[in-house]
């Protein structure tokens, strides 16, 4: 019997469980923990962040009680320091980069440091931000996420007048929809949203779909500049039967009704759940069901546990919630009849070139609900056809994040190098409003 | 187990362990709990004239932290004994009664007048007290009034009224020195000059602690004023020792004992006094900061430590580092060291590097064939010491002596004569070889 339903714990256990992941660092422990960094000489957490932040520099603020200082120095690389210090893998960049590690396998808590100081930041509204003259230059940014506000305000910060365009009601990409609900509460996203639009000179029009409501040609024609960062909004397909039955949901749209939900007990979870795929996507609904209090989840991934796209972190995240991960299966078969009961699954063997192949041994995980997490692609139509260069349905930029469309710069998921992660979404943004705003004042010089 | 009794001018004490004049000692209560928890002896706080003087009701105390709280400098305003002569002397006198195996010193402050000292130091030789200890180091508040360290930076005052203590004392006398000096000589010859049995050092050292950084008034303060205190703790340390080991090896006071005193925290604090010259050591702002029971590990410590040297006695110790001590102008020239960092421990943080090429030689790298590597450049080492004391590992980048062959620096061969300052020939002073 299917057995779906909403409210399977208590108000109370519910507001437990979703709940701070990483609770903040208090004064004491803050200025202890600044402590430990070691001030290293060109910094290799410096060299592992994606955005360039001067890890030791802003730590060093931290501990001499520079706090603005030291979320200016974060913030001025990462406009999202205080997002990224919260959903940042940092035992796989910064973290795993510092020298702590080599005898006491304990690294400074960078990411702890950074929510740190940069909390009273947002949490005060305080500007540490300034627009030099207008330049008179109108850039159009189509998608309100990471890489998108990230553009738009350093954009803004050259003086440029920014039009943001998004198709949500709300800004923020996958900060608002896509991530767990316990690595960011209180309305971060949001509030994050406003620090960053609170700088001026940037018009937001949601409800706004590329390639249904406006269109690169047009934006091109209309603005100086175009930057798309509108990630990979279309979910992947498995391509196997029984795929349309009831209870095969999206994990994307799953983690967003939860992020969205006033009421996250109201949201219906399977006593079983079966989770297919192997990234933060997979881990993430995997978590969030398991705290919803589904009895059973069960992640299932085709290849090695070592090729999973979720961190070693994020795995143990997973166990540690009583989720189970089962690699080196494949789906054959979502089993009905009329709903989802479960999937049928092949064994698969990995091969030394990390390639797998079937080895004929079935089984089969009942469920109520099975989630798809098995990757994004740049949705249908977005794009016109043939007008941009693309390698494997992703846009393909320069170091300058230039499209091969002259006057289109392009960022974030849907570019090629585009990683599935706010940080490096926001350093594309940034790196494509410095050069959109170098291109557009040569070319007024007449060098361009 | 190595023998830690203690003998400090024919007093007797269960280890080398004083407390120093100073609040620890101000009350019999405080005193029992010291000496129940271990302590060899105690120096009471200072006595003066009778009526006593007052103390502030606001802030006596501030600290230096590190980041996570813990105490490196410590500064007070606190002046001598609150508190009535006669209460102070009828505990003395019990505390000695109650604990005849531990050495019981009574500091004493004054003003220039014989008669004053001819008056009180009976009144504390009464007492059954081992030793008088003439306090003229204490930096704040008694100084304006011309005792303190009023007294210790005038070396004639310092003999005169030694004398006068000597004149109307048969216990031994001890003289307590200020570090508010140019040079600590001419205040130690002066006591000894005046009969001073011993001296010991240091008292604290004149100080601001901070400003407040919301009034932008110093901090501490008392109703908004605040006045310098003295400076005491583990970051005076190197400052006493020098003090201590500048006595210890000058002949015209290297016969005089030392008690020494300053930022004694643990064991190898002792030892580092012993060993440069102190015959016992006193204590006090460690047990400010952490209490009493600190007195398990200075006394376990200093014994484990003295058996692994083969010692028996702390006698074996006092001193032994004398010898080392020198002028600049007679160390040897003519050796040379190179740093050495061990790739194997070395965690590559670059901080031997940023600061060897900022602020130094240039002599270490930070890439060897396109890997972040740290090595030291022999033809640019001149052996300065500075990797070593910031590298966050212990024993990662140690020191090494050339032995033989050249230096790569300076291309001379390494020669075993000694040569220093005195012969060289860029001195225009050098003596003939």
């Amino acid at each position: 019997m299917t057995d779906i339903r909403p409210n399977r714990l208590s108000r109370d256990e519910i507001a437990r469980n979703f709940s701070d992941l990483h609770p903040p660092l208090s004064h004491s422990e803050a200025i202890v923990e600044a402590d430990r960094c070691y001030f290293c000489f060109d910094a290799p957490c410096t060299t592992a962040c994606p955005t360039g932040i001067d890890i030791p520099g802003f730590i060093q603020k931290i501990r001499s009680g520079n706090l603005r200082g030291s979320a200016h120095t974060i913030l001025s690389e990462n406009i999202m320091g205080g997002m990224c210090a919260r959903v940042c893998p940092t035992e796989v960049l910064c973290e795993e980069a510092c020298v702590r590690n080599t005898h006491e396998e304990k690294p400074v808590e960078i990411g702890l440091l950074q929510r740190y100081a940069t909390d009273p930041v947002l949490n005060d509204h305080t500007q540490l931000f300034s627009r030099q003259a207008a330049s008179g230059f109108r850039v159009a940014v189509v998608g309100g996420g990471p890489a998108g506000l990230s553009c738009a305000h350093r954009l803004a910060m050259l003086g440029s007048a920014v039009t943001l365009f998004d198709r949500d009601e709300k800004l923020g990409g996958l900060n608002e929809y896509g991530i767990a609900a316990y690595k960011t509460v209180d309305n971060f996203a949001q509030r994050e949203v406003d620090y960053i639009l609170s700088i001026g000179g940037i018009e937001v029009r949601t409800g706004v779909t590329l390639g249904k409501d406006i269109s690169i040609s047009r934006l091109r024609d209309e603005f100086d500049a175009v930057f798309v960062g509108v990630g990979l909004a279309a979910v992947n397909v498995l391509g196997i039967e029984g795929e349309d039955l009831p209870g095969v949901e999206n994990a994307v749209e799953y983690i967003a009704d939860l992020r969205q939900a006033t009421d996250k007990g109201e949201l219906p979870v399977g006593r079983r759940v079966v989770v297919i795929g192997g990234g933060m996507t997979a881990i993430d609904v995997a978590v969030q069901s398991k705290r919803l209090g589904a009895e059973r989840v069960d992640i299932v991934y085709r290849r090695t546990s070592d090729q999973m796209g979720a961190s070693d972190f994020e795995k143990n995240l997973a166990q540690s919630n009583g989720v189970t991960i089962h690699t080196l299966a494949r789906p054959l078969k979502i089993l009905g009849p009329g709903h989802a009961s479960g999937v049928l699954f092949e064994r698969t063997a990995a091969g030394e070139d990390g390639s797998i192949s079937d080895t004929g041994e079935t089984f089969t995980l009942d469920a109520d609900v099975v989630f798809k997490a098995i990757g994004q692609q740049l949705r249908d139509g977005v794009l016109e056809d043939g007008s941009i260069r693309m390698q494997n349905g992703k846009i393909v930029v320069d170091e300058g994040q230039s499209t091969s469309l002259a006057g289109v710069w392009a960022g974030g998921d849907c570019v090629v190098g585009g990683d599935d992660l706010t940080v490096t979404a926001v350093q594309h943004g940034k790196v494509a409003a410095i050069a959109i705003d170098h291109y557009l004042r040569t070319r007024e010089e007449g060098y361009g | 187990m190595a023998n830690l009794d203690s003998e400090f001018l024919g007093i007797r004490s269960p280890n080398p362990f004083w407390l120093a004049s100073a609040p620890p000692t101000d009350k019999a209560y405080n005193v029992n709990r010291a000496f129940e928890a271990g302590w060899g002896g105690a120096v009471w706080k200072t006595l003066g004239e009778d009526p006593p003087i007052v103390n502030v009701s606001g802030p006596r105390y501030s600290a230096i932290h590190s980041n996570d709280r813990r105490v490196i400098g410590f500064n007070n305003i606190e002046l001598i004994t609150d508190r009535p002569l006669q209460t102070n002397l009828d505990e003395i006198r019990q505390i000695k009664r109650d604990w005849p195996d531990r050495a019981l010193v009574v500091s004493v402050m004054y003003p220039m007048n014989e008669q004053v000292w001819a008056k009180y130091v009976p009144m504390i030789e009464d007492t059954g007290a081992d030793a008088i200890e003439l306090n003229f180091g204490c930096p704040h508040g008694m100084s304006e009034r011309g005792m303190g360290s009023a007294v210790g930076q005038v070396p004639e005052y310092i003999q005169m009224a030694t004398e006068w203590a000597k004149a109307a004392a048969t216990v031994p006398v001890v003289v307590k020195l200020t570090p508010n000096v140019a040079n600590i000589l001419p205040p130690a010859k002066a006591a000894k000059d005046g009969g001073a049995d011993a001296v010991s050092l240091i008292n604290t050292i004149n100080s601001i602690m901070r400003v407040d950084y919301e009034t932008l008034t110093m901090y501490p303060s008392t109703d908004g004023m605040g006045t310098h205190g003295g400076y005491c703790g583990e970051a005076v340390k190197p400052i006493a020792l020098n003090m201590v080991a500048e006595i210890a090896r000058t002949p015209e006071t290297s016969h005089l004992p030392i008690s020494g005193i300053g930022g004694i925290t643990n064991w190898r604090d002792a030892v580092d006094f012993l060993a440069l010259g102190a015959s016992n050591v006193q204590v006090c702002t460690a047990a400010m900061v952490y209490g009493f029971k600190i007195i398990d590990d200075l006394t376990d410590g200093l014994s484990n430590f003295l058996d692994s040297k083969g010692m028996n006695s702390v006698s074996d110790l006092v001193g032994r580092a004398v010898p080392s001590v020198t002028d600049w102008q007679y160390l040897n020239l003519n050796y040379v060291e190179k740093a050495l960092i061990d790739q194997e421990l070395c965690i590559e943080c670059g901080r031997c590097h940023i600061v060897c090429e900022d602020t130094s030689h240039q002599a270490i790298t930070h890439t060897v064939n396109g890997q972040r590597r740290f090595e030291v450049i022999d033809e640019k080492c001149v052996g300065c010491n500075l990797c070593v004391s910031v590298c966050p590992i212990d024993g990662c980048i140690t020191m090494r002596r050339l032995g033989d062959g050249f230096d790569p620096r300076t291309g001379q061969p390494i020669s075993d004569e000694k040569a220093d300052w005195t012969t060289h020939p860029n001195n225009p002073m050098r003596k003939s070889r």
